[in-house]
């Protein structure tokens, strides 16, 4: 890893925003953000609630229109062509994103169907899934029947079905218990390891540790972007949780 | 371009569209409403305000005895809707029996009831109980069919004079009489406006309230493809259920079909076009099935029921619920159906109340799609 001159890091970077702003009546939500996420990387989005890092979300995937600014997504401008951003990404949503009266067949077959891909491509994918996470005996049950470990993982697996170049995790563990989270975390890193983008927001601060890079936001801006290490170096703290009361509350 | 069928994309519409039926299919709930409630409400109303009576009880007062009088008498109990209950002796019996209950239409002849009928003086009264209008409607039509056709059996036997009996007939207790032949119509407009604008405004505000909305929203189906997805079913299956409504009708009920099933068939979709666009508007303004629920039942399903004359005649109304009634959707469908099914009347006709449809579908429509962009969480 030498110093690569900006032209080369511009093509590494698969997000990258200019002052996207968000303003709802006179509330601003997103105020002003310029920050860039690398290819590969594993992007913590973190702040409080109402900080603005939900709606930040919502413009990056296409969901809203931003007020004013730039933001760049797997290449292309979401404003002006959220449909090319929209095949590109993957995301999971706070609340369960599958169909509980469906079978674990037939979701896969819907998004599958859903993303444009061909049947054997849905086929052979859902056999390889299915393989992963050792769901093959549950194949034809109802996902509502599922424990919610379960349920989450399968969720992820086919947020990532279409291989999206970025996955957008909008808080994906809360409500799961610790040991589900941590299996949940290793498939994130094993997509990471694949060359998925992932971007996270949590409000777990330990969870925050697990990310290469974490931005924080308060009230609608960036207030600190770093590696958790370096962030906690500069912060004089010794934990995440730490870095987090002492910028969000001004500790 | 061609594709084997083993390595073709399946539409991404139709992979949507597929999901959808599995959930109705798979929800006996729904289900129950889709279909249980159409035949339910059909037989229903059917029976409660039904228009065929058998062994109807009757008391007769008849001084004459001769044989038009016995003839006559004979002729509508051998009809199966009359049955004898009371002979009475004098008129003053007639209060105490309606009273009672136990009659539901009396028959007074006048003394020498033959010897009139020869000088073209044949008066006879029927008398209703119309503290149960529909029933007294009925039975009193019943009643001067059956005269009217002894009447011309009389004629066919006799050259010469022609002898006539005038009937006139009174109403009880309720003179003013409004007709029965309402509920097919009737509860095809609310049939169709509940699993057209109800269950599409529950089953858009689930996947709100499921959060599946949201992913669908980051997928890349289009707006306008998601609503179509969701609304897509519900148009097929209404359409059955309207089949099956004016099935019934037909068969169970005996309601004519005068007019043309096409036309019939292209207001009905007309008017689902109107009750799809305001299902979809009522789930952008609701954030849960249960408030989806509550705004159709009270803002669709009440109107629809009270104010377009379907149960309570819309001319007997105050001004201002007959001027709310004709922004009901179902006032002007509810007019269409009676003229097509009943009338036999065509588009020369109804041109106007289909007018009237056409511009609320596009108009509700406009807005609902307006409604469901902006709203985009």
């Amino acid at each position: 890893m030498t110093n690569v001159k900006n032209t080369i890091t511009m093509n590494n970077n698969i997000i990258s925003t200019d002052h996207l702003t968000k303003i709802f009546g006179k509330f601003t939500a997103v105020n002003a953000i310029s920050f860039e996420v690398r290819k590969g990387e594993i992007f913590g989005f973190l702040g409080a609630n109402g900080a603005g890092k939900t709606t930040a979300l919502k413009m990056l995937t296409g969901l809203l229109m931003p007020t004013s600014g730039v933001a760049t997504v797997a290449g292309y401008d979401v404003r002006k062509n959220p449909d090319q951003v929209k095949r590109r990404i993957g995301y999971m949503s706070q609340k369960f994103s599958l169909y509980e009266d469906l079978t674990v067949r037939e979701n896969i077959r819907l998004f599958g169907g859903i993303y444009g891909l061909k049947m054997t491509e849905i086929r052979s994918k859902t056999t390889d899934l299915l393989q992963k996470l050792q769901l093959e005996p549950e194949a034809d049950k109802l996902v509502g029947s599922l424990p919610l470990g379960w349920k989450q993982k399968l969720a992820f697996s086919v947020a990532l079905l279409h291989d999206p170049q970025i996955v957008f995790l909008d808080e994906p563990t809360s409500g799961v218990d610790p040991i589900t989270r941590r299996q949940f975390w290793e498939l994130i890193y094993e997509a990471a390891a694949e060359g998925v983008t992932l971007m996270v927001t949590t409000h777990y601060m330990d969870e925050a540790e697990y990310c290469d890079r974490v931005s924080i936001m308060v009230d609608g801006k960036i207030e600190a972007l770093d590696t958790p290490r370096a962030m906690k170096a500069g912060f004089q703290a010794t934990d995440m949780d730490e870095v987090f009361r002492k910028l969000a509350r001004g500790e | 371009m061609l594709f084997s069928n083993t390595d073709s994309k399946p539409s991404r519409f139709l992979a949507f569209v597929t999901k959808e039926f599995r959930h109705i299919l798979r929800d006996r709930r729904t289900l129950l409403i889709l279909f249980g409630m159409p035949v339910a409400q059909v037989l229903l109303f059917g029976f409660v305000l039904t228009n065929e009576i058998k062994n109807a009880s009757i008391a007769v007062f008849d001084p004459s005895k001769d044989a038009a009088s016995v003839g006559l008498t004979n002729k509508l109990t051998s009809s199966g809707y009359f049955r004898i209950d009371q002979n009475l002796s004098s008129t003053e019996e007639l209060e105490p029996a309606f009273r009672s209950g136990k009659i539901k239409l009396a028959v007074i002849f006048p003394s020498d009831f033959s010897k009139k009928l020869q000088t073209g003086d044949g008066q006879l009264q029927i008398i209703g109980d119309a503290s149960d209008p529909n029933t007294a409607t009925t039975l009193i039509n019943y009643a001067n069919a059956i005269i009217l056709d002894y009447r011309q059996q009389l004629l066919a036997g006799q050259s010469g004079d022609v002898p006539v009996i005038r009937i006139e007939t009174r109403m009880r207790y309720n003179p003013e009489q409004k007709g029965v032949f309402n509920f097919v119509p009737g509860v095809m407009t609310l049939i169709l406006m509940l699993v057209s604008a109800m269950m599409t405004s529950i089953t858009i505000a689930r996947e709100k309230e499921l959060g599946t909305m949201e992913v669908l929203l980051v997928s890349p189906l289009k707006p306008i493809q998601i609503i179509l997805g969701k609304t897509a079913p519900y148009l097929v299956l209404t359409l059955i259920n309207a089949a099956l409504v004016v099935l019934l009708g037909l068969t169970v009920f005996g309601m004519p079909l005068r007019g043309s099933i096409l036309l019939l068939t292209f207001e009905c979709v007309l008017y689902m076009f109107v009750a799809l666009s305001l299902g979809i508007f009522i789930s952008t303004r609701s954030a849960n099935q249960q408030q989806a629920m509550f705004m159709s039942a009270l803002g669709l399903m009440m109107p629809t029921m009270l104010l377009s004359g379907f149960i309570f005649p819309r001319e007997s109304m105050p001004q201002i619920l007959q001027a709310i009634g004709t922004a009901i959707p179902a006032t002007w469908f509810n007019t269409i159906v009676k003229g097509i099914m009943i009338k036999g009347v065509g588009l020369d006709v109804l041109w106007k109340e289909s007018l009237i449809m056409v511009g609320m579908a596009l108009f509700f429509l406009a807005i609902s799609m307006r409604n469901f962009k902006d709203r985009l969480e």
